[in-house]
């Protein structure tokens, strides 16, 4: 039904903060696009500038390919879902739903239709005739979702829309938001600072860190290579460990493991290597193409259908993960090993090295 | 609401059992002195009848009330104060609304914007009634001037009608600043979030206005109603003694001026009596519909 494109994007408040320092980001039809980063990297000030709720400092943002820098909300025909729902106190679940339709003059039957419709998807229907304060926190989010789709826009915003559920709900909804966004066919853009909730919803993954965009690709794409080490250390839960290679420990051990590893072209300052890609030898020999470590476990976390086990290693702090249960424990000294293709390699700024070009 | 347990712990325990007596003895004697003992006074003065030299007098029961209820000039009087009062309210609060919303776009100078809004209140009823008098006095008023020169034949001490809207005018003037206040606080109140989902919705501004904040004002301006016509019914009686003293005729004569003039001008006690007991029960029931639904019913949360 639309894209959205945003084009060199800056916004300094009023205060002189600069939140967002020139994102460019071109989102196409149908996609859901989510934005994710640390608090405060200007994820809701972009979204709120793609609203019209916050002025453009400099930059465009076009949506169906029309410029709409000087067109307000009220003209711009998007939905939004607020964190905190932003539903009318003072009216019922029917009337939330209904406003924005007979604010654009729909006839009364159709708009009927259409918000019954939209609450029987949601399964609102015995809900109509509550109030707002009269619903459970996962009600509301419904209400706020309903409507925000019982219009029909062109574009959803999404402002951490399950921030305020419990982790049991905020999984259910975001299957449910996916589901329904496909079904819709809605370009969407989805804040979170939550990497999960982003990786499992994201058609489009866009990490952000201190009002600059880091990385954009799909969801995976991103897992496996991030292009720096911020990206690295956001997204994945454990985050991937990151070995220091820096000249004044040049003397230890790693560094001499490495000498046959590092990758072609650049000076590698980091080394990095996701939890579940590390592996426990039994045997101390070292193996050639490959990384081995020796680790001390410091501390053990079962989970369940995994457990992580917190280790140093050559100075740094790693976490590795096992399957199901282990018999280690804190103390315990243990051989790791990675393989070569396994690894991930960063500059002095944190920048991935790589044969390839990081992939965007 | 606070469970049982908790309002355990928040009750303060005295060690003695006297203490907190004298602690509320001398608000207690304030309020019997002050409030009860008149009060009485008032309700056994209303059942008396007193000669006209004020030599003796009777007790009647209800006779008063029944002499004062039949009087047509009471009657007059009830409808005097009740156009008063609800006009005053409204004038007031329309205006004070009009300001407050003008100044949450104020970007610079709020501040001094909002000071500036609430100096009105610290005037005097009485000094408010002269200063308008003045401003519409016929022969020297300068507002009474351009009222004359638009072609409208202005002559308040003759025409009951303008008389009332000069009353009104200077009532309601000095309670916009106080309705101003809690105005600018409703305002401040509704959640700017809400405001931002109905410019999504496709509400402009003026319907944003009249859908979503001037509904979630309703506690503000319930509140401000009853406060503003219990304002209007009973702290008035400046204004109207020095802007028209009741008149012309009897067209501005409000149930507390009535009670002053039947009192102590004309000396009737029974009826002036009678009267302010009937003032009394009004107050009463505003202030119970104000606790009842102020406090709990016009409520969002
Ligand atoms: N109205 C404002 N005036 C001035 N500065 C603001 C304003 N709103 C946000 N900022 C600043 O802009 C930066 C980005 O804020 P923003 O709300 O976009 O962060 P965010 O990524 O959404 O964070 P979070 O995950 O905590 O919601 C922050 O440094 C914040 O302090
Ligand atoms: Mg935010």
């Amino acid at each position: 039904m639309a894209t959205v494109d945003l084009n060199d994007v800056r916004k300094v408040y009023a205060g002189g903060v600069e939140a967002v320092k020139g994102v460019s980001i071109a989102i196409p039809d149908k996609q859901l696009c989510v934005l994710v980063g640390p608090s405060g990297c200007g994820k809701s000030t972009l979204l709120r500038m793609i609203a019209g709720l916050e002025t453009i400092s400099s930059g465009t943002v076009a949506i169906d390919g029309k410029i709409v820098n000087a067109v307000g909300p009220t003209e711009r025909d998007i939905a939004m879902v607020f964190q905190n729902y932003a539903l009318y106190p003072h009216m019922k679940v029917y009337d939330n739903m209904a406003y924005g339709l007979r604010n654009r003059g729909t006839p009364k039957a159709e708009v009927d239709s259409r918000v019954r419709s939209t609450a029987k998807v949601l399964e609102l229907s015995g809900l109509l005739d509550r109030r707002p304060r009269e619903l459970s926190g996962g009600q509301r989010q419904r209400v706020a979702m309903g409507r925000a789709i019982v219009r029909n826009p062109k574009v959803f915003l999404f402002d951490e829309p399950l921030s305020n559920l419990d982790a049991k709900l905020r999984g259910q909804m975001r299957v449910e938001i996916k589901s329904l966004q496909r079904r819709l066919g809605v370009t969407s853009v989805y804040v979170t600072h939550d990497q999960l909730e982003a990786m499992t919803l994201a058609d489009m993954l866009v990490v952000m860190n201190a009002g600059l965009v880091e990385q954009i690709g799909a969801p995976l794409d991103i897992y496996e290579k991030p292009a720096s080490t911020f990206v690295a250390s956001f997204i994945g839960a454990p985050p991937m460990n990151l070995l220091s290679l820096s000249t004044e420990s040049s003397a230890n051990e790693l560094e001499r493991k490495l000498l046959g590893l590092a990758p072609p072209g650049g000076q590698a300052a980091m080394l990095g290597f996701r939890p579940e890609d590390a592996e426990l030898v039994a045997d101390a020999e070292d193996r050639s193409g490959a990384l081995m470590l020796s680790a001390t476990v410091e501390a053990v976390e079962p989970v369940g259908a995994e457990t992580f086990l917190h280790c140093s290693a050559a100075g740094n702090r790693i976490v590795i993960r096992v399957g199901g249960r282990t018999a280690a424990k804190p103390g315990d000294k243990l051989r790791i090993t990675a393989t070569a293709e396994k690894l991930h390699w960063f500059d002095r700024g944190g920048r991935r090295l790589d044969s390839t070009s990081p992939s965007s | 609401m606070l469970d049982e347990e908790t309002k355990l712990t928040l009750r303060v325990v005295f060690p003695h059992k006297v203490l907190p007596y004298l602690l509320v003895a001398p608000q207690l004697a304030i309020t019997l002195v002050f409030f009860y003992w008149p009060a009485g006074q008032a309700l056994y003065q209303s059942m008396l009848r007193q000669d006209p030299f004020g030599l003796k007098s009777k007790f009647v029961w209800f006779a008063n009330f029944r002499k004062v209820l039949a009087d047509p000039a009471y009657l007059n009087s009830i409808k005097v104060t009740v156009v008063f009062s609800l006009a005053t309210a409204i004038v007031a609060m329309a205006v004070a609304l009009l300001l407050a919303v003008m100044a949450e776009k104020v970007v610079r100078g709020k501040a001094l914007y909002r000071t500036l809004m609430i100096w009105p209140y610290a005037v005097a009823p009485a000094i408010a009634g002269m200063l308008w008098l003045f401003l519409f006095n016929p022969s020297i008023g300068s507002l009474s001037y351009v009222l004359r020169s638009l072609g409208i034949a202005w002559d308040p001490l003759l025409n009951g009608s303008h008389a009332m809207i000069l009353l009104v005018s200077a009532a309601a003037w000095k309670q916009i600043s106080y309705n101003f206040l809690f105005f600018v606080a409703g305002l401040q109140a509704v959640p700017k979030t809400l405001i931002e989902a109905a410019a999504i919705d496709g509400a402009r501004e003026t319907k944003r206005f009249w859908t979503i904040i001037f509904p979630l004002l309703a506690p503000t301006t319930f509140f401000l109603l009853v406060v503003n016509t219990v304002y209007a019914l009973f702290d008035t009686f400046g204004i109207v003694h020095a802007v028209t003293g009741g008149g012309p005729g009897k067209t501005t004569e409000t149930l507390v001026y009535k009670v002053y003039n039947d009192g102590f001008v004309n000396l009737i006690l029974g009826d002036s009596a009678a009267q302010s007991v009937i003032l009394m029960v009004i107050v009463i029931a505003l202030t119970a519909i104000q606790f009842r639904y102020v406090e709990r019913k016009v409520h969002y949360g």
